[in-house]
């Protein structure tokens, strides 16, 4: 491991959800670190897992979820080995988090600016007044126009742009070390979506917060991220710099899903489809997940589940194809 | 459900078990549920014996629940009076039994006319919307704004005390309530995507109602339609306490607590034990009407399912 | 080849806002839009939201009816005409929806919800029926197994293959696909498009395909519309709207989108738009655009500019563009 600060250390996180109908294999043993001042990128299709270790982090999995086994070093403290009361000082001031749906995060009978400066009431003990004040001037900052006047505003008088803008304010408001952000411009229109990735990166690098972005689309991964996870099925399959994912991807996965995207093919190509579908986590298949849907699938990948190599300095990926060709973990 | 002796191969024997097998096991899962929860069971064993003592108490009845015989008159409960005599010297259990059929038929004339119309009604305001809506709905209105059993009164006294006459009373009073629940119904579901998607295929109004908007509306309904069993046999018995439907001799339940009233003192047992049948009754239905409630809801039956596939396969492998 | 299947000509669509019986405003959802399909081609619509283009799509297929303008459809207008007359219009149409889980009666078989047009428009019934909507299922890449079953036992992306089923039934002509495949996954997503030019050549079939996300519109159309505020501000080609796109909006909207390639960030961008897109009820006047136009001059708030011919049918409205 090079000696580069990680401010966020997940380590073989495994989080199950306990069903009526069977366990469900949510995480199954994810390993990832953020460095000090980052964007790092949760990338993965629906029922990945992405959202899952997001709150599995925060201590917040619903039930009958459960974080198993692992740990989740921030700066050096295991999250996993705090209370709930504990945990209650580091969210909203040492993490925050920030949604896919700003409506439904923001509660709709108190007026924004209130809620804006509720972190600042908890967590930071300010007095309402100048908790009020501090609030409007954050949420100038996150490009609220007229931010006195509309923090009086109730969530509903607002745009979705709007909304979500006060959203990351609200995050912002303990200068928090990490901000987890989940899918916070998949509802929104391109250009209102756009304005927000701009605005989430000047913020962040005027903070030095480091940034989990977990989404769906490979676009916004390949603008926003400076390190990426691909996850399937509740494992990580690659892991590397932004640059070298969309330049050299290994993993069948990956490979797959990015010529499976519109824009990355020619007009009159057809687009790279993968045989079969997402695996239920109930009994997920043995070994690797993706074997069962695999090109390149051997013997192995049914019956052993592949570490994670590097195969480049770098570039990790969990794939029996590449087995011995680098250091496992 | 396995048609007996399919050994006829006809293919159109073939599509139509094809076709109920789906709807066979989500009346399965159905059944399934109600079966689990003991409240369900209790309700329906109750329905059902009071069904059974409407359509035999007559029959199984050890005296006569007509004629008098004075000089049994005012016996408390005893062996050979289970529930006591009346001021005729009948006996309460007979009247009781061979009664239970008029407060039964009640209810299901009462809702087999206020139901169809209710939803009929609710069915064409909520479809066509516009000045349709409002009209029904305000008629719907001024139905509701009596209260029902005032109402009845009216119409009851109107048409002159009888126990047919009081239900007829009592369906015009009733359909209102299926009215607004198939009315927000059909709203809901004539936003739907897939009603849209039939309407662009060109699907004229009569194809939604019955082929997207009463379907949908059938849990609802069903549900509704058991919890008031108990509510209509409750409304007619007031109505003969009162004096507006059952006249004497017959022995309905309501008007036997009114005949019993003045002797309360006396003779409880005249008015207590048809009180206590109709309460019991009430109870039924209303338990049973629950258990169907839950039975029918999506989440509890999702819930549900994992567990009886499970027993079906663990019965069907000892097999 | 070039015959319009389906026009629309000054197409607008007002929503009164009414206070009791008054009206206290209009929603001006379209507002004189022409548009014209030819048969066996794709025309893709994109905007965002409040640009009109799910009104336009269902004003379109006469789902709502147009305040003013013409609807033609293989060369007759079909607005205002009686719900007999329309038949055969519904049976060469087609709607396809965004989202899978609520556009299939959960109450009704798969045989029953892909073989409803076919009953419909009494095509067929009973065991013939059920024979045809297997044939349907068959060409999406479906089979006998399912014919029997719930739409609830279905993923997402099996939904809306049975969406296209039905939607096949009864032989359309054309197929409006309305953000068809915006709810799915990537991978699911490449898997319904594919299937859906491949239909579209094996059954000589026209599409009208709305979607915010411009490159799935550029995967699948020949033509592209870009909507902004209930007008057209610019139509042409697929290379002419993507490679040279001259109206201002659609720079913008260009740009906004997100890139697959991480060097693109180092590269000078142009302008992002600022601003929030405004109120339908109290749109700009003139230009619709020109509050957030980077390219506004004196004049824009006041002329409403028409779509004109740039060269080869490429259209664009905009003033000093």
């Amino acid at each position: 491991m090079e000696a580069r600060e990680n401010l966020l250390v997940v380590d073989r996180l495994k989080t199950q959800f306990f069903t009526y109908g069977g366990v469900v294999e949510a995480l199954d043993e994810v390993s990832f670190e953020i460095e000090k001042g980052e964007i790092f990128g949760l990338v993965g299709e629906s029922g990945c897992g992405k959202s899952v270790t997001a709150t599995s982090i925060l201590g917040l999995v619903a039930k009958p979820g459960r974080v198993i086994s692992g740990r989740i070093l921030l700066d050096g403290e295991n999250l996993l080995e705090k209370n709930d009361h504990e945990m209650n000082d580091v969210r909203g001031s040492r993490i925050a988090m920030i949604f896919q749906d700003p409506t439904s995060s923001l509660n709709p009978l108190f007026r924004i600016g209130r809620q804006v400066a509720e972190p600042y009431v908890y967590h930071q003990h300010r007095p309402k007044r100048q908790a009020l004040k501090d609030a409007t001037e954050i949420l100038t900052k996150t490009g609220f126009p007229d931010a006195d006047e509309k923090a009086r505003n109730y969530p509903h008088e607002l745009s979705g742009g709007l909304r979500q803008r006060a959203m990351i304010a609200m995050s912002l408001t303990c200068e928090p070390e990490l901000l987890i952000a989940d899918e916070p411009t998949t509802n929104l229109d391109v250009t209102i979506g756009r304005q927000i990735l701009d605005l989430v990166k000047d913020l962040q690098r005027e903070f030095g917060a480091s940034v989990l972005w977990i989404t769906h689309d490979m676009a916004v991964v390949a603008q926003m991220c400076d390190h990426v996870g691909v996850m399937y099925a509740g494992s990580i399959v690659e892991k590397t710099d932004v640059r070298t994912l969309f330049r050299n991807a290994k993993h069948p996965y990956t490979e797959r899903l990015l010529r499976a995207i519109p824009s990355a093919v020619k007009s009159t190509d057809k687009l790279e489809e993968i045989p079969g579908s997402v695996p239920r986590l109930i009994n997920p298949p043995t070994g690797c997940r993706f074997h069962p849907r695999c090109d390149y699938v051997m013997a192995v990948c049914s019956s052993v589940k592949p570490a994670e190599q590097e195969i480049e300095p770098g570039h990790w990926v969990a794939c029996h194809r590449f087995a011995g060709e680098g250091e496992a973990t | 459900m396995r048609i007996p002796g399919a050994t006829l191969f006809s293919s159109r024997y073939r599509l139509l078990q094809k076709r109920l097998h789906p709807i066979t096991k989500e009346w399965g899962l159905t059944f399934y549920v109600l079966r689990h929860s003991k409240l369900a069971v209790i309700g329906a064993l109750i329905a059902f014996a009071f069904i059974l003592i409407a359509l035999f108490g007559s029959l199984i009845a050890p005296y006569d629940p007509i004629s008098a015989n004075i000089q049994y008159r005012f016996q408390p409960p005893s062996a050979s009076h289970p529930l006591g005599t009346d001021t005729m010297g009948r006996d309460v259990m007979s009247r009781m039994l061979a009664g239970a059929q008029h407060s039964i038929k009640a209810g299901l004339i009462v809702l087999a006319i206020a139901v169809p119309l209710g939803v009929l009604l609710g069915g064409i305001a909520g479809l066509y919307g516009g000045w349709v809506d409002e009209v029904i709905m305000r008629i719907t209105d001024m139905f509701l704004a009596f209260p029902s059993l005032v109402l009845a009164m009216a119409f009851s006294a109107a048409l002159g005390p009888s126990l047919f006459n009081a239900m007829i009373a009592l369906s015009i009073v009733w359909w209102p309530m299926y009215a607004r629940l198939v009315r927000g119904q059909a709203l809901a579901v004539r936003e739907t995507s897939y009603v849209e998607a039939a309407r662009s295929r060109g699907a004229s109004s009569l194809h939604i109602m019955f082929k997207h908007i009463l379907p949908n509306c059938l849990s609802p309904i069903l549900v509704t339609l058991t919890l008031d069993m108990g509510w209509v046999i409750t409304a007619a018995a007031s109505l003969s306490f009162l004096g507006f439907g059952a006249q004497p001799p017959i022995p309905e339940w309501g008007r036997m607590v009114s005949d019993g009233r003045i002797y309360m003192l006396r003779a409880w047992w005249m008015s207590v034990f048809p009180g206590l049948g109709i309460v019991l009754v009430v109870l039924g239905f209303n338990l049973l009407g629950d258990g169907i409630r839950d039975s029918l809801d999506p989440k509890l039956r999702r819930l549900t399912e994992v567990t009886w596939k499970r027993e079906k396969t663990s019965s069907s492998s000892t097999d | 080849m070039t015959t319009a299947l389906f026009e629309c000509r000054n197409l607008t669509k007002f929503f009164p806002i009414k206070n009791l019986f008054r009206e206290t405003g209009r929603v001006h959802a379209v507002e004189d839009v022409n548009l014209t399909i030819p048969e066996g081609g794709t025309v893709g619509l994109v905007g965002e939201s409040g640009c009109g283009k799910t009104t336009l799509a269902r004003t379109l297929l006469l789902l709502i009816e147009p305040t003013s303008g013409q609807v033609i459809f293989r060369g007759e207008d079909m607005v205002s005409r009686s719900k007999r007359q329309l038949r055969q219009f519904r049976r060469e149409t087609a709607i396809v929806f965004q989202d899978p889980y609520s556009s299939l009666d959960p109450r009704m078989l798969i045989a029953d919800v892909v073989g409803e047009p076919l009953v419909i428009h009494k095509v067929a019934f009973g065991e013939d029926r059920d024979n045809v909507v297997l044939s349907l299922l068959k060409r999406v890449g479906l089979d006998a197994d399912h014919m029997y079953r719930y739409p609830h036992e279905f993923s997402g992306g099996q939904r809306q293959r049975l969406a296209i089923a039905r939607a096949l039934a009864a032989d359309p002509k054309f197929i409006l696909l309305d953000e068809a495949t915006s709810a799915l996954d990537v991978s699911v997503q490449a898997k319904i498009l594919n299937m859906l030019s491949q239909l579209k050549a094996d059954l000589r079939l026209t599409y009208m395909f709305i979607s915010h996300d411009l490159s799935v519109v550029r995967h699948l159309s020949d033509h592209i519309g870009v909507m902004y505020l209930g007008r057209m501000v610019e139509y042409g080609t697929r290379e002419q709207v993507f490679d040279t796109p001259t109206h201002p909006y659609t720079r913008g909207l260009l740009a906004a989108a997100p890139s697959l390639d991480p060097n693109d960030r180092d590269r000078p961008r142009e302008v992002v738009l600022q601003g929030e897109v405004p109120s339908a009820v109290e749109p700009p006047s003139g230009c619709r655009f020109h509050p957030r136009c980077p390219d506004r001059k004196p004049g824009c708030d006041n002329v409403r500019p028409e779509l004109v011919d740039i060269g080869d049918g490429h259209l664009v409205a905009c003033i000093p563009g």
